[in-house]
Parts: structure tokens; sequence; C-alpha cells
């Protein structure tokens, strides 16, 4: 094992290196590039054996992914933002196949207006696909993450994608110092793809992905799907067990900071949760009995997990890097959903909506938060959901939408 | 913690700079963040890098807000509020400028409380060729003044993180760098490591409501063409090219045609005039000039001399 500086994305690809993957179908997207072209790099000098293809879409390249995977050879892809959501029709059919392979998605936000930046929207359009979902707080887990995704994902019980999910900008191009495992503590971690019964030759031909009409045998087949994702929380459990013992990095599916003696929680996902752990820090400085829970597997939903650690507490703040037109921020509704109707869950479940499109989320915003959670609980009422948008920010729309020349619309000009 | 922002334009090397800086640290033990930040820009476009170090692991994360110390590679991106160099700036931040002016002046200039250190051997480029080694000299500098990076440890991660280059190359960049390093020396660990922000004793972020409005405000859409001219992307520009109206032919094409920004207008009479709000100074023309009618002059000579007219 050796530490050294790597980047989210440089991250990544070290985990596809390290899982010794087979084959690589590829489409360039930023901010996740950065990943195919380190190993198309690896692939051409063979400081790394296998294949990579670059495709004419990321609905190809996923197409190409599930079909490599349901022939038996480990398989490696990632992508971003819109080209996730251009792959979407393939990421559901192969998911379908009951295809086992990995792909990183490096969270940004969606169009329109269209941006580069950081956000969940993206990952959480993916979300009913049937794939497992990891989402990682720092590069050592992007890499940890990967090899783990890949024990997951061939498990005989699961046998489907596993998206691991990093955000743009704030991982994929900021080095941190990462624990690199050298080969053979890979190796020992993650056997060959014992492709078990998913082989194809052509003297032995079998049809995948069937037609089915009726309603009746459709049933089976997706509810089938639904029970092997919710497998997917007992094999998370014994392979991030089995990676604590050997690497000494325990990846729990919900990350729980501070959380035991805390009457009030932050609930957050990906890197900016990080930021969530300094506030918690921040505020028991300050005599604050606050918490931190962070969902790493979102898919299955740790439910189970979420109602152990939250019983008793007394509020709870879940801040979504994303937002449901029309509803709100997707965490808070399946947190809720978890939790409602359970015995001695927090009476107070406020949303927070932040950082879409990168926007920071503030130290002080964080303190804030507990702030509005103290006085929920002192009022004995939730508080309505709130945007993380300041007076600031406002004016500074005012100055775009003044170069943009809205007010001729609104004066009824300008046709 | 310290808290570093590196300010440069793209093709100045401040990710390269942050990155070195990183390195540095990182083998003296520090746990250590760098990262740069840019959008969809090219080359000379303003652009930042930063690099967090502590003892102890590192939580915070993204743009760093209030920065212990800020380099600044090239003078001209002050002006640019886009750039925003002089965001979060206290009495405890220490700026170092790349600039021709004095410490004084820019004090004056920006009225600022903050320990203000110039560049001594400004590097400006004689050869547009070398204006990467911009990122060597701020790293160099930097590593001076936190106080905390001997050279040693400066030089190493210097060549680790240049280790693709031509041996040539690495040699200038660390002379670059040494030299940098060893002007700072009188200011040696004038970096103070900065505090977090305490939960007890904070400004409250003024949330707002956002209104709702109707589609016709608060639809992304701009209401008029053309108004990207707003935008000066001349400011872009570190090198200005100047037509030489006596060899000038009068072609009225070719110069115009190939600039990419469509910076240049002919008029009737086929006389070529460069836009340099607009001109990002990628030197296709001077390229693409039949008769070389087009100079090539570092910007920033160019606008002292226009200062001396006024």
């Amino acid at each position: 094992m050796s530490r050294q500086l790597l980047t989210g994305n440089g991250a990544a690809a070290w985990g596809a290196r390290l899982a010794r993957v087979d084959y690589v179908p590829a489409f360039p997207i930023t901010p996740q590039t950065e990943i195919i072209e380190t190993l198309a790099a690896w692939l051409e000098t063979d400081t790394m054996d296998g294949r990579l293809v670059t495709l004419e879409s990321e609905h190809s390249m996923i197409t190409a992914a599930g079909a490599a995977a349901a022939t038996g050879v480990r398989v490696f892809t990632a992508t971003s933002s819109q080209g996730l959501l251009y792959a979407m029709e393939m990421i559901y059919t192969v998911a379908g196949w009951r295809a086992p392979f990995v792909m990183i998605n490096v969270s940004r936000g969606l169009a329109a207006p269209i941006t580069l930046e950081s956000d969940h929207n993206d990952i959480m359009a993916a979300r009913d696909a049937g794939c497992l979902q990891i989402h990682c707080a720092t590069c050592q887990e992007v890499l940890d993450s990967t090899l783990m995704a890949y024990r997951i994902a061939e498990d005989e019980r699961i046998r489907l994608p596993v998206i691991v999910n990093m955000d743009g900008f704030y991982l994929s191009f900021t080095r941190e110092p990462v624990e690199l495992p050298t080969v053979e503590e890979a190796n020992g971690f993650l056997p060959p793809f014992d492709a078990e019964n998913v082989v194809f030759r052509a003297s032995a031909p079998t049809s995948q992905a069937v037609a089915v009409l009726g309603g009746s045998p459709y049933s089976y087949f997706r509810y089938e799907h639904h029970l092997a994702v919710l497998k997917g929380n007992e094999v998370y459990d014994e392979v991030a067990a089995e990676f604590a013992e050997r690497f000494g990095r325990r990846h729990e599916a919900v990350e729980a900071y501070r959380s035991e003696d805390a009457e009030l929680l932050f609930v957050m996902t990906g890197s900016f949760a990080t930021k969530a752990r300094e506030a918690v820090d921040r505020l028991r400085d300050s005599g604050v009995g606050i918490g931190l829970l962070r969902p790493r597997l979102l898919r299955p939903f740790p439910e189970t997990r979420l109602r152990e650690l939250l019983a008793g507490k007394q509020a709870v703040a879940v801040i979504d890097q994303n937002l449901s037109m029309g509803k709100g921020g997707v965490m808070h509704a399946e947190l809720a959903s978890a939790l409602y109707g359970q015995p001695d869950m927090p009476p107070i479940l406020a949303s927070f909506v932040g950082g879409l499109g990168g926007r920071n989320i503030s130290a002080e915003e964080f303190f804030e938060i507990a702030k509005v959670l103290q006085t929920a609980v002192a009022e004995g009422k939730t508080p309505p959901p709130r945007l993380l948008y300041t007076r600031d920010e406002l004016r500074e729309m005012r100055k775009l939408q003044a170069v943009a020349q809205v007010e001729r619309e609104e004066l009824g000009g300008g046709r | 913690m310290y808290r570093i922002r590196f300010h440069g334009r793209g093709g100045q090397g401040m990710k390269t700079a942050s990155r070195m800086l990183g390195s540095a640290f990182f083998a003296e033990g520090f746990e250590v963040q760098d990262a740069p930040r840019y959008g969809a820009e090219r080359r000379g476009a303003p652009i930042f890098a930063y690099v967090r170090a502590d003892r102890a692991p590192i939580n915070e994360r993204g743009i760093i807000r209030q920065p212990d110390l800020v380099i600044v590679a090239d003078d001209s991106l002050v002006a640019v509020p886009a750039a925003g160099v002089l965001g979060g700036m206290t009495s405890d931040t220490v700026l170092l400028i790349n600039s021709h002016e004095s410490p004084d002046t820019w004090r004056h200039r920006l009225n600022a409380q903050s320990t203000i250190l110039v560049l001594p051997e400004p590097f400006e480029p004689e050869d547009h060729a070398e204006l990467p080694y911009a990122g060597a000299a701020c790293a160099g500098a930097a590593a001076q003044l936190l106080g905390v990076i001997p050279w040693a440890s400066m030089e190493q991660a210097l060549r680790h993180e240049l280790a693709e280059l031509a041996p040539a190359v690495i040699e200038t960049n660390v002379t670059r760098a040494r030299t940098a390093f060893e002007r700072m020396e009188p200011h040696r660990g004038c970096v103070r490591e900065g505090r977090a922000v305490s939960a007890a004793d904070y400004v409250p972020p003024n949330w707002v409501e956002v209104p709702f409005e109707a589609a016709r405000i608060s639809a992304p859409a701009i209401h008029a063409p053309a108004t990207s001219v707003e935008v000066k992307t001349g400011l872009w520009r570190t090198l200005r090219p100047v037509i030489d109206y006596d060899r000038c032919s009068r072609c009225w094409w070719v110069c115009s045609s190939f600039c990419p920004d469509s910076a240049i207008n002919v008029d009737a009479a086929g006389r070529p005039e460069i836009d340099y709000d607009h001109c990002k100074g990628c030197m296709i023309c001077v390229a693409q000039c039949p008769p070389h009618a087009i100079e090539t002059i570092p910007e920033h000579d160019a606008q002292a001399a226009e200062g001396g007219k006024e």
C-alpha cells in the first residue's frame, strides 16, 4: 500500500486498473473524461491489460457494457450528467438483463440551463433503473468503492450493475491523499470474475432478456430485480466488513459521525458531506449536540440502518443537492417514507436544498441550519423547505437579468 | 490550516503551481487538498487553483473563501471582476503579485490592509513560449512565504509534477522556482495559518425567499441579440496583434476571415481594424497575414505605451 495524491478521476481509473477490468466501453464528457484518458494511456502502453473502445454515444456505450458483461467479462465504464441521461434507456435495459458491471458517474447538474458543475440530479435520475448506487465523499472512497462495487455487482445474489458516484470538480478534479493498494492486496480482495452461468459461447447459444406479455411474468422478473437490489443491503455489509478487515478502512452503508449522543442530525450524501462533518465539529465546540448521517448506499436505500441511527433523535435536517420539481429534495422524501409510522422517530424532519450546480454551502449555512433545527424543536414544528440562497445571490441574478434584457420582456417590448 | 489561492490565466500554469505546492506540502507530512477551477474557457481566460494543507485530515472542501495567501501570476487580473482575485482578503491575508508596480502602488490602489508583496523579478516573458514558467515561480515563492517547506521538498515536488516534460524544460522551471524562492527569503514564513469559522460567533447567511416569477421573467433566456459583446474577452489577452498599415496589402479578407472571434472588421476600402475589446490574443491573424503586416507586442507593453500617451 502506498499513499499518494490522486484526483477522484485518478482514483476511479486506479480502481478499474486494480480490478483488472477486461473491457472499457467509453465516451467522453466533462468532468469524467480524465478517467477514460488515464485508462487509455495505461492500455496503450500495456501498463494494464484489456481493451478500451470509444463508442459513438453513451447509449451505445451502455449497450456495449451490458452486452460484454453478459458474456462474462469484467466491464468498467464511466459517464456524467447529460451522458447518463442519454444512456438512460439502456441503463434500465442492461440492469434488467442482470448484467454485472461497474460504472462511475461523475455528478454534474442537468440542462437547461446547461452547466458543468456538480449536483446530484443526474444520479437521482438513475434511481429507479435497478442499478445499485454507492455515493462517495472522498477520493479514497472512489477507489475503495470501485473495488467493493465489483464484489457486490458480481455476487451471485445480486448480478446487477453498480454505479459509483462522485461529485464533479469537488472530487473529480481535486487531489487528496489516497492509499493505493498493491496489485496483490487488490487481487486478494477481488478474485477474478466467476461468471458462473453468465457466459456466452457460439456453441451454446442462449437468449437473454426475452420479451414477455400479459403482465404476470413481467411482474415476476421486475419484482425479483427489486429483491436483488434489496439484497444489496446484506451483501454490501459483508463486502464492507471484509474490506475493512483487509485494508483497515471501514465504509459503512451509512456513515454515522458523532451521531450517537446527538439530538440533532444533518443527513446528506456526497463530497459536501465532509463540509457537514467539519460543521459538526465546530458546532460541538460551541455546545450544540449535532451529528451527521451520510448514506453511502442510496440504492438499496438503507432504511433499517437509518431507522436504527435516528431512533430517539429530536430533529433532522436533510440537505439535498438535487431538486425534484414539484416535490422538493429527493432524499428528504425518501427518508420521510422510511421513517413515517415507525416507533420513536424524530418528530422534526426539515428539508433544505442547496449546492445546486456546484453552488457552495458555507460553514455559516450549516450553523444556521442547526439553529433552524433548534428553533423547530423548541416550537415543536417542522419548518417549511428552504433553498439555500442569499439576498446577495438574488441581487447578482438581477444584474444578469438586466444584461439579458429581461425587463424588455416584462414591459412587453422587444417584439 | 493553510489556505492558498493561485490566480492566473489559462496557460500560465496555475493548476501545475497548485500541484507543485500540494506535493511539497504532502512530502512534508501535511494532509493536502489541491484543485483547479475553470469553466469552458480557453487559454487566457481567468482561472484559479487552490491548496489546503493541514496536520489533521481536511474536511473543508471547495473554493477557498478566506485565503491566507493569494498569489496572482498576472496583475492585469486584479481589475477583472470575474477573476475574483481580492475575494475574502483580510488584514491577515498575504497577497503576492507578479507585477512591474511596487507594493506601495498596489497598497494605495487597492486600499488594502493585507500584506502586499511583489515578485521582484517579474517574469513578463519576451517569448510567449515562456509563459508557463510563471507557475513554477509562483509555487517557489509560495513555499518560501509559507516557511514550512524547505527548498529540497519544493524541488522534489516540482520534478515529480513535471516528470513527463523534457529535461531542459524541467531545469528552467527549477531555476525559475529557485530564483523566486530565494527572492522571497526576507519574507520567509510571513503567511499564518487561518482558523476555522466559529459556530459560536458567525455572520448568519442572509437567506432570501426566492419569489415566484412568470416564465417570461424566469426562463433562462436572453432577450436581445449580441449581448456577449458586453463580455470584454479582450481582457484575456497577454499578447496584442498590431497592424502595420504601411505593410497591410488591404486584401480585405485574410486576417478577418481567420479570426475565430470575428474581432477584425474590414471597412469598404479594405482596411482592417482589430476590436481590442474582444481580441483574445490568439495570434492566428499574425500567422495568416500574407505580407506579414501584423506584429506581436506583449499586452503589458502595449498598455504601458497607451498609458504614457494620456
